[in-house]
């Protein structure tokens, strides 16, 4: 897997196309200078091998190697059930509609169980925010659930308790008060309606008690920048459906804003038609993101300037609500979105970020109205958000009142403030000095360790409960499996403090529907509502938007140009930290870096080279007094003069996996800089810190491996060749013909849907019981993802074009594989299919070495641990492989043929759709199309039949059943990135 | 001391491979009956009671796993005859909340090997083409030996053993003199795949 460069590698192929896409597309850094090349390759550590080691080892080896072939397998038991469940059939996968939560909001899921054993997460089709697709994070929580570092007890101090004698402390807690006074709850953002009435329930009945709310990743900017536009705090939504022109001012709006998942599928489907309705999108931002990958045209600018672009935009767009000057100078960028939004009003949209401070908001509100977009491609409603107070003033407020002896008693109801509270708000301090307080969570963290009771709680597939959508859309959350360390939900602790002992969270989730509900017809409700996964609530309800009269937003405070801004962003894999001890999260490449197990300073190569730092060079970052020590990663198109980091590394009470990977930077997060922070001093501190990335890994050496088209010339191809070269002529060939005539099973990728959001992978490893290998593991280039999601830069460093492209085994009819495996471990079966058979391997690796595709994964070591929990969630339809066998991608395999033994039964062939893989199932882009060739009808083929349509590297006439489309930007008139 | 140290080698060698011939016989281990917790016997419930394998095996038509009866199943008599016999001290505990019963598997195969009931049913191979006269065995035990080269005589000729889809459950159905003849014609009538898809390591591994 680890192939270095030979110096002939070239000559087999095709001179011209090489030298054509060499020029053109680059992975790192390190490609552009050769001298660098090494540094970054997958590191060959060094082993000592001495003779006499070696012939022992061999020796014990080969006396142990006959034993386990001599019998049969051990003996197993079957368990059977006292009553079997009355909805499950032995052996059959049962799935049950629910949502999952990320930093607040839910997107429907179904999760897969088997014989009771939540064991994989699908979206939910019938759901607005998946529409049958889920982010990394959905794909995740079944690990989750699973983690053998959940808590398994309540505890006091050090002392295990029971969950009787908590409520029995909380009782005599209360009793002190019984008005409340000094009961404190901190909440993360609440949107589950029965959570929010039971807070509004409590509050009622203890009036002197106080909810707070904080999460890290709060949308404090989104609703103040509503509520100066508007005068109320409203909910922006997205429709790119409707959109021509999309402007993003610093706005992830595929990879982190809420509903992303359903706005990449509105935005790929807008753009998967070359016709002229094919949306533009237009990026301002300085820290890359999945949007700005995306971008047709894009502009690098510093997170602070943005409000200058905002200004500049609004006064070009003539919104009197902007004040004229500190605008920005117009550049070819700004010119060109300008004319392109006048030119589409009420089908252009203009969206900001999370991050950006509420003037920006505005600012973008009052253009969208402008343009006459509300209704078209941008609408309002009333917060999804409960009470969406600013949650940095709610934990501001917290801390004063814990400061002045006022809170007697405080119960945080999940989140990590004591990890990830802004780092001068002072609330671990604070905390020091309240008499009781107890924190309900998954596993032990930093809170619960300063927190006089830690009780566990029941995860989200272990529990009931409701929570709404980015649209409102209502899901009610129902547990899967029974809780495995007896966990209770926040519904149900509440329910103990407002005196309703003994309420089940079903019971609680019920009981308050069928109060909105009505009894009447209530039963027939509930089950469409569980078997569906949502509910239509009218609220939250729409609003037709209307600024705010004499709005005047004026740029306060322009940023000094001269000094270093500090950027913070959720890390793109663990978000705020709360996943970071999920080892398929830690472990996934992060999409642009491709980084794993832990995070490093992003910095431009134009910074890197003035600091004179390369990449894993450790710098110290300093805010004020604050200090931290970053490896620096060299981060391809980061604006300059701007540092980003990312938050949810470095905690200390993770769990095994996560516990110390990565550095913490929300020590340099403070209350006034959120999001970004001015003045910042870098110093390279002479230490370097080796980090784990795939980038170099299966390195493909220059070839035509990505295409890229503009939209003029994707359409020309239709009538003419395509650039470039056109298809690879079919060669001669030695081996016989072979005729598929059953089902012929292939796959296309569309690098122009690919939005690189990596789901693919975690999906396919949760699908395929892939193990995680660590950090020194993936330093050595053995990491096993059969799907793989590589990132190509076109253009300068400073200014690059970011392409993806997913790599799963290709499937190749002249397998190169197949015939270097001198025992038959790598054969075609009779549809197509290059098969890995596992019990025949002796892992010789000559396959992967013959592979052009690097796709093959080898299990060097026991990667797969005998965890009772872990071993829980496996895909019980596919082999769990041992150290020394090759594995690869099967198209799940185990998917087609439980499609195939369905169709056979009933005497049918498998129509399109029956089969569909775990990548090509999670993909919010729908870029992963899988069917049957033999099918003139099916998806597949509608894809493949494109001109545009080509095979990786088919000019080795490996006849790959995968090909690609390739990415189709849609530049701007005259643009000179064409 | 070389010599020594030859001697013992080889012998260790030999004796490595009588065991592996031994255990490797296909008929090993065939015979005797698997122990079980409670003397189950299909000999008394098939034969003398005359129920069905799918009153029992409820998914053998539909899953890849036949079934193990719940509890409850065998309770459907056994709460009313036989309640207090010692032999059923075991299933009757575990009904009522005591250590839960566990059968030994008498039919078992590799973890890398996926079997499935269901369309092997559908397809015209009877319950006793592998599991033998269950229905004469006060103790059940395993009949062929489940090896890959076992399985493969049926999907290289599956010919040889398919039967008339009423005849899936009669334990007492025997190939005819012309089987081969029959069993091709029920192998179109069925659709069975041709022999190099049943034999694409894709069917049974993954």
């Amino acid at each position: 897997m680890t192939s270095r460069p030979h110096p002939d590698s070239t000559l087999v192929f095709d001179r011209t196309q090489a030298e054509a896409a060499r020029q053109a597309f680059w992975r790192g850094l390190d490609e552009l200078d050769r001298s660098q090349i090494d540094s970054h390759a997958p590191a060959h550590e060094p082993v000592s091998w001495y003779r006499r080691e070696f012939m022992k080892l061999m020796a014990a080896s080969l006396a142990l190697a006959g034993t386990p072939g001599c019998s049969r397998p051990p003996l197993e038991q079957i368990v059977p059930y006292r009553e079997g469940p009355p909805e499950s059939t032995y052996g059959k996968p049962v799935f049950f509609a629910s949502a999952i939560a990320r930093d607040g909001y839910g997107a429907g899921v179904l999760v897969e169980t088997n014989m009771g054993r939540p064991t994989k997460i699908e979206g939910n089709p019938l759901h607005p925010a998946s529409l049958g697709a889920t982010d990394i994070f959905s794909q995740a929580a079944v690990l989750e659930l699973w983690d053998p570092d959940r808590s398994q007890v309540v505890l006091n101090g050090k002392n295990v308790e029971t969950w009787d004698r908590f409520v029995e402390a909380l009782r005599a807690r209360l009793a002190h008060a019984p008005d409340g006074a000094g009961l404190r709850i901190l909440t993360e953002t609440v949107t589950s309606p029965t959570l929010h009435a039971q807070l509004r329930r409590l509050v009622a009945k203890y009036p002197r008690a106080r909810w707070h709310q904080y999460q890290p990743l709060n949308r404090d900017n989104v609703y103040a920048g509503t509520a100066l536009a508007f005068g109320e705090p409203l909910e922006p939504r997205y429709a790119f459906g409707n959109a021509r022109i999309v402007v993003s001012l610093d706005a992830d709006f595929l990879g982190s804003l809420p509903g992303c998942v359903r706005y990449a599928r509105d935005f790929a489907e807008a753009r998967r038609t070359h016709a002229a309705t094919m949306i533009r999108l237009y990026v301002a931002e300085g820290t890359p993101s999945l949007t700005g990958a995306m971008a047709d045209e894009k502009r690098i600018v510093r997170s602070a300037e943005i409000l200058r672009l905002a200004q500049a935009m609004a006064r070009a767009l003539g919104v009197g609500a902007a004040q004229p000057g500190a605008a920005v100078a117009s550049d070819a960028w700004l010119d060109a979105a300008v004319a392109d939004l006048l030119q589409h009003r009420g089908s252009a949209l203009v969206v900001a970020g999370d991050r950006q401070p509420p003037a920006v908001h505005a600012l973008v509100h009052a253009i969208n109205q402008q343009l006459g977009n509300q209704g078209a491609t941008i609408e309002y409603t009333t917060p999804v958000a409960f009470e969406p107070a600013s949650e940095l003033e709610s934990m501001r407020e917290l801390v004063a009142a814990m400061d002045a002896a006022q809170v007697d008693a405080l119960l945080v109801l999940g989140g990590n403030p004591v990890y990830n509270a802004p780092a001068d708000s002072g609330f671990g301090a604070a905390l020091e000095r309240i008499p009781w307080k107890a924190h309900l969570s998954l596993s032990r963290d930093e809170t619960s360790a300063r927190c006089d009771w830690h009780l566990p709680a029941a995860h989200v597939l272990e529990s009931w409960s409701d929570i709404r959508a980015f649209d409102g859309t209502v899901t009610i959350q129902q547990p899967c499996i029974a809780p495995l360390y007896g966990g209770r939900s926040a519904h149900e602790l509440l329910a103990e403090i407002a005196g309703e002992t003994g309420t089940s969270g079903y019971d609680i989730v019920r009981e308050h529907w069928q109060q909105k509900h009505g009894v009447a017809g209530f039963d027939a409700f509930w089950r469409d509502a569980l078997r569906r996964g949502v509910i239509e609530e009218p609220s939250p309800l729409r609003r037709v938007a209307v600024l705010k009269p004499g709005l005047s937003i004026g740029v306060e405070r322009v940023s000094d140009p001269n000094t270093i801004e500090l950027v913070f962003a959720p890390d793109p894999t663990l978000g705020d930290g709360r996943h970071a001890n999920n080892a398929w999260l830690q472990e996934l490449p992060k999409p642009l870096s491709t980084l794993t197990w832990g995070n490093a300073a992003m910095i431009s190569p134009a910074l890197a080279q003035r600091l004179g730092v390369k990449t894993e060079d450790v710098v110290e970052i300093g805010v004020g007094p604050r200090r931290i020590e970053a490896p620096v990663w060299i981060s391809p198109g980061h604006a300059d003069d701007s540092v980003t980091v990312y938050l949810g590394h470095g905690r200390i009470r993770a769990g095994s996996v996560g516990t110390g990977v990565g550095f913490d930077a929300y020590a340099l997060r403070t209350a006034a800089a959120l999001w970004s922070a001015s003045a910042v001093t870098l110093r390279p501190t002479g230490a370097r810190f080796p980090l784990a990335a795939t980038q170099t890994h299966d390195r493909m050496e220059g070839r035509d491996i990505v295409r890229l088209l503009t939209r003029d010339q994707a359409n020309a191809c239709a009538k003419g060749p395509c650039p470039p070269a056109g298809e690879a002529p079919v060669q001669a060939t030695l081996y016989p013909p072979v005729a598929y005539e059953g089902y012929k099973w292939g796959m296309s990728i569309d690098l122009g849907s690919c939005i690189g959001c990596a789901a693919c992978t975690v999906a396919c490893q949760a699908e395929n019981n892939i193990p995680v290998v660590g950090k020194s593991e993936v330093r050595r280039g053995r990491e096993m993802h059969w799907i793989r999601v590589d990132r190509y830069y076109a253009g300068s460093p400073d200014r690059p074009r970011t392409l993806f492209q997913p790599v799963p085994c290709m499937q190749c009819e002249h397998a190169p594989c197949e015939v270097v495996c001198p025992v038959e471990a790598s054969v075609h079966d009779a549809e197509g299919l290059n098969v890995q058979v596992y019990n025949r391997c002796v892992g010789t690796r000559f396959c992967s070495n013959n592979c052009p595709y690097k796709v093959r994964r080898f299990n060097f070591l026991s990667y797969t641990r005998d965890t009772p929990s872990l071993n829980a969630q496996r895909n019980p339809e596919v082999t769990v492989r041992m150290r020394g066998v090759m594995e690869k991608c099967t198209y799940c395999v185990q998917r087609i043929s439980r499609a195939r033994i369905d169709a056979d039964k009933s005497g049918r062939r498998i129509v399109d759709g029956d089969v569909v893989t775990a990548c090509q199932a999670v993909c919010p882009t729908q870029a992963i199309v899988f069917g049957d060739l033999n099918d003139p009808q099916s998806a597949v083929n509608q894809r493949k039949s494109s001109p545009l349509d080509y095979a990786l590297l088919a000019e080795l006439n490996t006849r790959p059943r995968t090909t690609y489309l390739p990415k189709v930007i849609n530049p701007a008139a005259g643009s000179e990135r064409a | 001391m070389l010599r020594l140290l030859l001697i013992v080698g080889l012998a260790l060698v030999a004796l490595g491979l009588i065991t592996y011939r031994v255990n490797a016989r296909p008929d090993a281990q065939l015979a005797a009956p698997v122990e079980q917790s409670v003397p189950f016997s299909h000999k008394h419930h098939v034969t003398d009671d005359g129920i069905d394998c799918r009153y029992c095996h409820t998914s053998v038509e539909t899953s890849a796993f036949a079934g193990i009866p719940p509890l409850s199943t065998c309770m459907t008599c056994h709460s009313q005859i036989y309640t207090e016999a010692p032999v059923l001290r075991a299933l009757v505990s575990a009904y009522r909340g005591g250590a839960a019963l566990r059968w030994n598997r008498v039919h078992d195969l590799p973890d890398f090997v996926y079997f499935d009931h269901s369309i092997h049913i559908a397809k015209g191979v009877g319950c006793s083409t592998c599991h033998g006269r269950v229905d004469t065995m006060p103790l059940t035990s395993r009949v062929v030996s489940l090896d890959m080269q076992w399985c493969l005589d049926c999907h290289r000729t599956p010919e040889k053993y398919l039967r008339p889809a009423d005849r899936i459950f009669d334990m007492r159905w025997q190939p005819a003199a012309d089987q081969l003849a029959r069993g091709s014609e029920l192998k179109r009538g069925y659709r069975v795949r041709d022999e190099r898809e049943l034999t694409s390591c894709s069917t049974c591994h993954r």
